[in-house]
């Protein structure tokens, strides 16, 4: 493949600006390719974060062309018909340098969420026996696929219109515990996602969903928290 | 952001919608309690909203309305029923029906 | 009441209103499209409602109804796409809804007074 891609990459803090680089263009080349030629040949100074560049690890998600995307798993030849390419640090993130961001925030929200798991055995107890089949199993099983990637983070409208918003993929950790029947942090944990800092605020706009590379659904989790809590402030246990 | 997918779509429409009718909400009330001044003072507004432009801002509102209606029915199913994926189809389906509700209003006012 | 308690509160009674709203709408716009037929008359409007315990009830119900969905959904609203502080919005939604209940009650009642309700 012949010719050059002109690339737009954020440079600086929370202020900067986008640079312009141009690379040359791959058969197969990914933007996580882009970035990586940008930095070792054009401009040393360039900071982004990856680690398995193969689809696994979620640490390359970056703004592409103003959408989240892993740029490992991103085609050039898929996003940059027109031969432009803008790459910029995930939204919602406070930006530290160039396309790397903080994601204290994200996981500080999981925590929030109360997206730790609470064990109610011990070791001295035989296994829990619980059914792949059994139906809350199965609604578990659909979120825990979840590496934490943030994309879902930085697609959220709601994310970006309330600061506070616990976003998509802490609620989703939350109902996956919900739905665990080993878990003994449930009144608390419903506490914890009930308010509108919490599922309450989804408006099911689904941005998570369309974006999530493992394809989870973070709004259904959602729905299906709006249902527990409801429940539980009718029964009076909130 | 893509923001060019369906249920984004319908977030919009529905946020857009209930902004409207909050807005057209006291006007209404205003208008309808105008009849306190006599039958004649309702009757003197009804026959100036009879002008065809006041009958399309009409035929907006009440897109407005059924749009506003049958997308909140699409939420209420999102969060009350189970998870279904052709929820997504429920969308258009919605946008279909408040379309015709308006076209109904506006062939009817002729 | 805490934070939690109070806010699902009020995301419930939003479904809810917005349940009785539905069927409301539904009868109204129904309703509407019948009565816009070969023109409406403010005689028309004021033979229905007045002086007819069924329709004035219903409209009540529906203003009611109304004055509590209307406010709420504001309230999201304004908390997402405006600065104004939490505080300010609570008591801007909730003169909203005070004021729909009034002026919306009082349309009702004038309506079914003027039929020799």
């Amino acid at each position: 493949m012949q010719g050059t891609l002109s690339v737009s990459i954020w440079r600086g803090g929370e202020a900067g600006s986008f640079q312009p680089y141009e690379v040359p263009r791959r058969d197969n080349q990914t933007v996580l390719d882009v970035v990586t030629y940008v930095q070792r040949k054009l401009d040393g100074s360039l900071s982004y974060r990856f680690a398995c560049r193969v689809g696994m690890c979620g640490s390359c998600a970056m703004m592409v062309n103003g959408r989240p995307r892993w740029t490992c798993r991103t085609r050039v030849s898929r996003v940059a018909s027109s031969g432009k390419l803008t790459i910029a640090p995930l939204r919602n993130l406070p930006v530290i340098k160039d396309l790397t961001v903080d994601m204290t925030d994200f996981f500080d929200k999981w925590a929030k969420a109360g997206g730790v798991f609470k064990p109610t055995a011990t070791r001295a107890e035989d296994f829990a026996a619980i059914r792949p089949t059994d139906s809350k199993r199965r609604h578990a099983d659909a979120g825990i696929e979840c590496i934490g990637c943030g994309i879902c983070y930085a697609a959220c409208d709601v994310v970006a219109w309330k600061p506070g918003y616990l976003g998509p993929a802490a609620l989703n950790r939350a109902w996956t515990l919900v739905n665990d029947a080993r878990d003994g942090n449930g009144a608390a944990r419903l506490r914890a996602v009930a308010g509108d800092d919490g599922c309450l605020a989804c408006h099911s706009q689904q941005g998570c969903q369309e974006h999530c590379p493992k394809h989870l659904n973070p709004t259904a989790a959602i729905a299906g928290l709006k249902r527990a809590v409801a429940v539980a402030a009718l029964k009076g246990r909130l | 952001m893509r923001r060019d997918h369906p249920t984004w779509w319908a977030f919009a429409v529905h946020r857009l919608s209930g902004v409207g009718l909050a807005l057209f909400l006291p006007v209404h009330f205003y208008v309808l309690a105008l009849a306190i001044e006599g039958e004649a003072r309702l009757e003197s507004f009804l026959v100036w909203s009879s002008q065809p432009w006041v009958k399309v801002a009409e035929a907006g509102l009440i897109f407005l309305l059924a749009a506003h209606l049958t997308g909140g029915v699409r939420l209420l199913a999102l969060e009350f029923l189970p998870w279904r994926d052709w929820q997504k189809t429920l969308v258009a389906v919605s946008g279909g029906l408040s379309f015709g509700a308006g076209l109904l209003f506006l062939v009817n006012a002729y | 009441m805490s934070a939690e308690k109070l806010q699902t509160c009020l995301w419930l009674v939003q479904r809810i209103s917005a349940s009785v709203l539905a069927v409301a709408v539904a009868v109204h716009l129904i309703t509407i499209i019948a009565a816009v037929q070969g023109g409406l008359t403010a005689a028309e409007i004021i033979a229905r409602v007045g002086g007819n315990g069924a329709w004035a009830a219903f409209y009540g119900v529906f203003v009611a109804a109304a004055a509590v969905h209307a406010p709420i959904g504001v309230r999201t609203v304004l908390q997402e796409m405006t600065p104004l502080p939490n505080f300010s919005v609570n008591a801007l939604s909730a003169l909203f809804g005070i004021g729909l209940l009034i002026m919306g009650l009082d349309a009702v009642s004038i309506l079914y007074r003027l039929g020799g309700g």
